[in-house]
């Protein structure tokens, strides 16, 4: 099999695992879920990291370094923003344990 | 074994999101897939021959500081911008991560199943990066939200997609260089003309599409640098987006095509001036307490003009009083209450009320016949029985919550204007309704003493 079949089959095969995992997070937790996936998608820092550090043209290593801090962006402020949001979702019995 | 460890990192993704599909597990999800992208990193730059570590080192730095920066300050009201904006970013990046392909592909040759690859990276990435930003500016204000028409639009946005494809096409076969940068200019532009004339009201949708769109843009850079957990982690994303994109629309009872095409709200201010001219019962704070005090099942539904006022808190603190009086009190969120999907839930959870006590419209909606009393703050389209009721309406057949099924509907808002759709609400002109025109915050605060003085 060539390297682009592969990658399709892995892809469609993701896909369907995305939409079993996902299609039954309540409403609730939507936000996080979408600021969460958000971060998840900033995997491309992974061709970031590999194209700024082996450009050899100028132009090719100043793209690099955008595409490195903006997936960093994505990946770091993704992650702790959800982080804090889904500190604040709280249980009646939380709620109460903290009262106390 | 490379390939071993970042396997590891997509199960950790998947594990991640699975976990944060309930409120108990979700906070422990969202570190799995963190750490899942943490070894990612370090794998990469273990592996990876990288040659220049300043330029990297450089784009980390920025990055992590910029990005701890904004989490750590936003305004969870502001969550939507913030989505928007990261969404952006994950698209740019990935456009950014082709192009550089491009560059290097000089010396060596783009082999001929990467150029589809290439371009659509280029693509979808550039149409996230712009659209992204034009939907965080009509988000925060800074782009009017009014849906932006002119005539021969949809032309024009024919003639770019047209363009785009012909460029596309001459870039693949004759491997010049400058297709490809035509490709990414044009990408660039129709992410702005493609939201521009999309309705502030309708951006939860936008944004979950424009997720999805990050996801595919992170995929489609796995196939050009054939790398697994970028394909991965990518389609999940899109189908993450996808899911979410069509509960919206289903939300509002409108396809995606008339979403993005339709510049709904425009037809708006016309109807308005339909406005009915019934008489309203109004009510005092003290009206509003001994409804509320002497209840035995109370529904709030909040609408985004909660948020708005900041008055979440009080909202809390009044249900607070009424458990204590022996009431149970429960939240009904529609799903397009705020800006984004979940985003009421996220405000009401930073106002400390427990998840339990939020309902979705499923699970409200049958308990409105057994609902004492119903208090409305800030949401209007989402209880107009219009929707139900009149055919003519531009919003029927949108799932509404049923609000006028329950005894007494306490309605608090600043005054009779309808709401983004412009429409006028048979609701507020109901045996059952009573009016309390205030200012959300101020009427909670009110009915919050007099409750207590009863």
């Amino acid at each position: 099999m060539s390297t682009l079949v592969v990658g399709i089959t892995v892809f469609v095969l993701a896909a369907f695992v995305g939409f079993e995992v996902i299609s039954k997070v309540p409403p609730t937790l939507h936000t996080p879920l979408m600021s969460g996936a958000n971060a998840i998608s900033g995997i491309t820092i992974i061709g970031a990291l590999a194209a700024a550090g082996i450009g050899a043209a100028p132009l090719a290593q100043v793209l690099g370094f955008f595409a490195v801090a903006t997936a960093t962006v994505n990946v770091v402020g993704g992650f702790l923003v959800t982080d804090r949001m889904l500190e604040m979702f709280k249980s009646r019995g939380d709620r109460e344990r903290q009262a106390r | 074994m490379t390939a071993i460890l970042y396997l590891a990192s997509a199960v950790a993704f998947i594990v991640g999101l699975k976990r944060l599909g309930a409120p108990r597990t979700a906070r422990s999800g969202n570190r799995i897939a963190a750490l899942g992208m943490l070894a990612a990193i370090m794998i990469t730059l273990v592996t990876e021959d990288i040659l220049n570590w300043e330029v990297v080192a450089a784009g980390l730095v920025v990055g992590a500081v910029v990005g701890a920066w904004a989490a750590v300050r936003v305004q969870m009201t502001a969550m939507p911008q913030m989505v928007a904006i990261f969404n952006g970013l994950g698209g740019v990046a990935s456009a950014l991560v082709a192009a550089t392909e491009v560059l290097e592909s000089e010396m060596t040759g783009i082999p001929a199943e990467t150029v589809v690859t290439i371009l659509a990276s280029i693509l979808i990435g550039s149409i996230t990066f712009t659209g992204s930003f034009v939907a965080f500016g009509k988000l925060q204000g800074i782009v009017t939200g009014h849906p932006l028409t002119y005539p021969g639009q949809q032309v024009v946005n024919a003639l770019i997609v047209i363009g785009l494809i012909g460029f596309a096409i001459w870039a693949g076969v004759s491997g010049d260089e400058t297709g490809y940068w035509v490709v990414a200019g044009l990408s660039l532009l129709l992410g702005i003309l493609a939201v521009i004339p999309i309705g502030g009201a309708d951006m939860p949708v936008v944004i979950s599409l424009l997720n999805s769109f990050s996801g595919l843009a992170a995929a489609a850079a796995g196939f050009v640098i054939e790398s697994n957990p970028l394909i991965i982690g990518g389609a999940l994303v899109g189908a993450a987006g996808l899911i979410l994109t069509v509960q919206m629309t289903e939300a509002m009872n409108r396809s995606l095509a008339n979403v993005l095409f339709a510049g709904f709200g425009t037809e708006g201010a016309t109807s308005a001036a339909t406005m009915s001219d019934k008489p309203v019962r109004r009510a005092t704070p003290e009206d509003a307490a001994i409804s509320l005090g002497y209840a035995d099942s109370v529904m709030i539904v909040p609408g985004y003009g909660l948020a708005v006022a900041q008055a979440q808190h009080a909202a809390r603190e009044l249900a607070d009083l009424m458990e204590e009086r022996g009431a149970t009190v429960h939240y009904a969120i529609h799903p397009v209450a705020g800006r984004m999907p979940g985003h009421m839930n996220v405000l009401l959870a930073e106002a400390d009320v427990p998840y339990e006590q939020l309902l979705d419209l499923e699970q409200a909606d049958p308990q409105f016949p057994q609902t004492d009393v119903v208090l409305i703050l800030g949401a209007n389209d989402v209880v107009n029985p219009s929707a139900r009721d009149d055919p003519g309406s531009p919003i029927y057949g949108m799932p509404i919550l049923n609000v006028d099924r329950a005894g007494t509907v306490i309605v608090v808002k600043r005054s009779l204007s309808p709401g983004f759709a412009g429409i006028d609400n048979p609701l507020f002109y109901e045996e059952n309704t009573l009016m309390f025109f205030a200012d959300a915050k101020e009427a909670l605060e009110q009915t919050v003493s007099a409750l207590r003085s009863l």
